[in-house]
């Protein structure tokens, strides 16, 4: 039988009220969202929070999706269901969040999983951490006072399951910025349906007048955080898109990676997978990118 | 901590730790024990019930009660196996389809199977027309060792079909 260490349990009435709890309990406690990332990690005792603040009475404030000028905000508590079938994302992101939420856990999982718990989990393995990277969000955390500072994932994502929130601070909203030419794709290999991945890519272009003005690439499952290959992301900006250059990129993310050998698979056959799997992302992102 | 949860229309109240699990208090507290208790990891789908959630529009959902606090349903509406049939003992459609196609065999999956199946057949624009990959899909989160999921799938869509055939089915104990 799995179960948490003793906790104590308490729920937040407002973000400000769930920043002061945070304050009030010095760092002993976690932000509870969804739970199906926390509750697990506290059955394993992987994280042993003294007291976990539930964040579900706060849709109204946390769950949307909506376009401010050139970004979209995404608010911490948006479930995956909310993101698979969200119009304008697949309006604005055409594919790539809707490929990913597709094949990220179960339907009952997205149900309830949110967008700030998959970032907080920092779960290298995760697909929607894998988009936002490709994609160059940032993430809005918001401390003691009303303090707000906006980091970019790599400043996020330390390691596995270790992010740069403060004990006192709060993701509250993802900002991800918005390109015209757009074209994005989420490639994943699993064992299983709903499967953690055994390596998943993203991949992000704008296409313009021929050109890429824009590319993001993103490795999950190869390191100890959600890779962004930035070495094919230099490669692609400027080029007119072409598989050659997809090939050479592929080569880049299998190079650049860092996969250990698990049950999932041995690193050889990781890296290989992180290669054909950019090289299918980046190709198909340029043959769908908006024109 | 004191937890109050309506469950199939009964509030239930208990002085429980604030860790225990959803599961735990929905077979020890308040003795139901049609929902099980399989892989405690989320992965297995065997303790899945509906849940009314105060805080959305949406109609009630299915959500893995091991992985749950009991206290973050404190003040929800739960439905489990034991509240689908109509007061009068007349079997919810989805009960119905998995007796009459035969979708189960041990029936350790089966109340989270029904209850995830109510959701997609509820949730669809034309439950009808829904794909086997689609109902597939839907229950990806469900494990069953015995069926190979068939006859599963064919449950599913017989009960989509009845409740077309039968609108005043629909109407569940928990509505």
């Amino acid at each position: 039988m799995q179960t948490p260490a003793p906790c104590e349990y308490s729920r937040a009435t407002s973000v400000d009220d769930a920043i002061a709890q945070l304050q009030a309990l010095g760092g002993n406690a976690r932000i509870l969202a969804g739970g199906y990332s926390l509750i697990p990690m506290m059955k394993l005792r992987l994280a042993n929070p003294g007291h976990v603040i539930d964040i579900n009475p706060l849709e109204s404030e946390l769950n949307y999706i909506r376009q401010e000028g050139n970004e979209i905000r995404i608010g911490a508590l948006t479930r995956h269901v909310n993101m698979l079938e969200s119009d304008l994302l697949s309006q604005v992101f055409p594919h790539i969040f809707r490929e990913a939420e597709a094949v990220l856990a179960d339907p009952v999982v997205r149900n309830r999983g949110t967008m700030g718990g998959s970032l907080c989990q920092s779960d290298p393995a995760e697909d929607l951490s894998g988009v936002v990277v490709a994609l160059k969000g940032e993430a809005v955390l918001r401390g003691p006072g009303g303090a707000e500072r906006v980091v970019g994932m790599e400043e996020f994502h330390l390691g596995p399951y270790m992010t740069s929130v403060q004990p006192t601070e709060m993701l509250i909203e993802v900002r991800i910025p918005t390109h015209s030419g757009f074209g994005g794709a989420h490639e994943k290999v699993e064992r299983r349906a709903g499967d953690f991945a055994i390596v998943a890519a993203s991949a992000a272009l704008a296409i313009e007048g021929g050109r890429i003005t824009f590319a993001g690439v993103a490795c999950s499952a190869v390191g100890p955080t959600t890779l962004h290959i930035e070495r094919a992301e230099k490669a692609l900006v400027g080029q007119a898109p072409s598989e050659d250059l997809f090939a050479q990129c592929g080569q880049m993310a299998a190079a650049d990676c860092s996969p250990n050998s698990d049950g999932r698979g041995p690193a050889d056959y990781k890296r290989h997978v992180a290669g054909v799997l950019t090289t299918r992302a980046l190709s198909r992102a340029a043959a769908t990118a908006v024109s | 901590m004191i937890v109050n949860i309506s469950i199939n229309g009964k509030v239930q109240s208990h002085d429980v730790e604030p860790r225990l699990l959803l599961v735990h208090y929905i077979r020890e507290y308040a003795e139901l024990h049609g929902t099980h208790w399989g892989c405690d990891t989320s992965n297995c789908g065997i303790c899945i019930v509906l849940m009314d959630d105060p805080n959305t529009p949406e109609p009630p959902y299915p959500v893995k009660s091991c992985t749950m606090l009991a206290a973050m349903a404190e003040g929800y509406e739960i439905t489990t196996v034991e509240g689908m049939a109509h007061p009068d003992g007349t079997l919810d459609p989805i009960q119905m389809g998995f007796h009459e196609m035969h979708a189960l065999q041990c029936g350790f999956c089966t109340p989270g199977m029904m209850s995830t199946g109510r959701w997609l057949i509820e949730r669809h624009p034309n439950p009808t027309q829904m794909t086997d990959h689609e109902i597939r899909d839907g229950i990806s989160g469900n494990l069953c060792r015995c069926t190979g999921y068939d006859n599963i799938v064919k449950a599913i869509r017989w009960a989509a079909s009845y409740i077309e055939e039968h609108p005043e089915s629909a109407r569940t104990a928990r509505t």
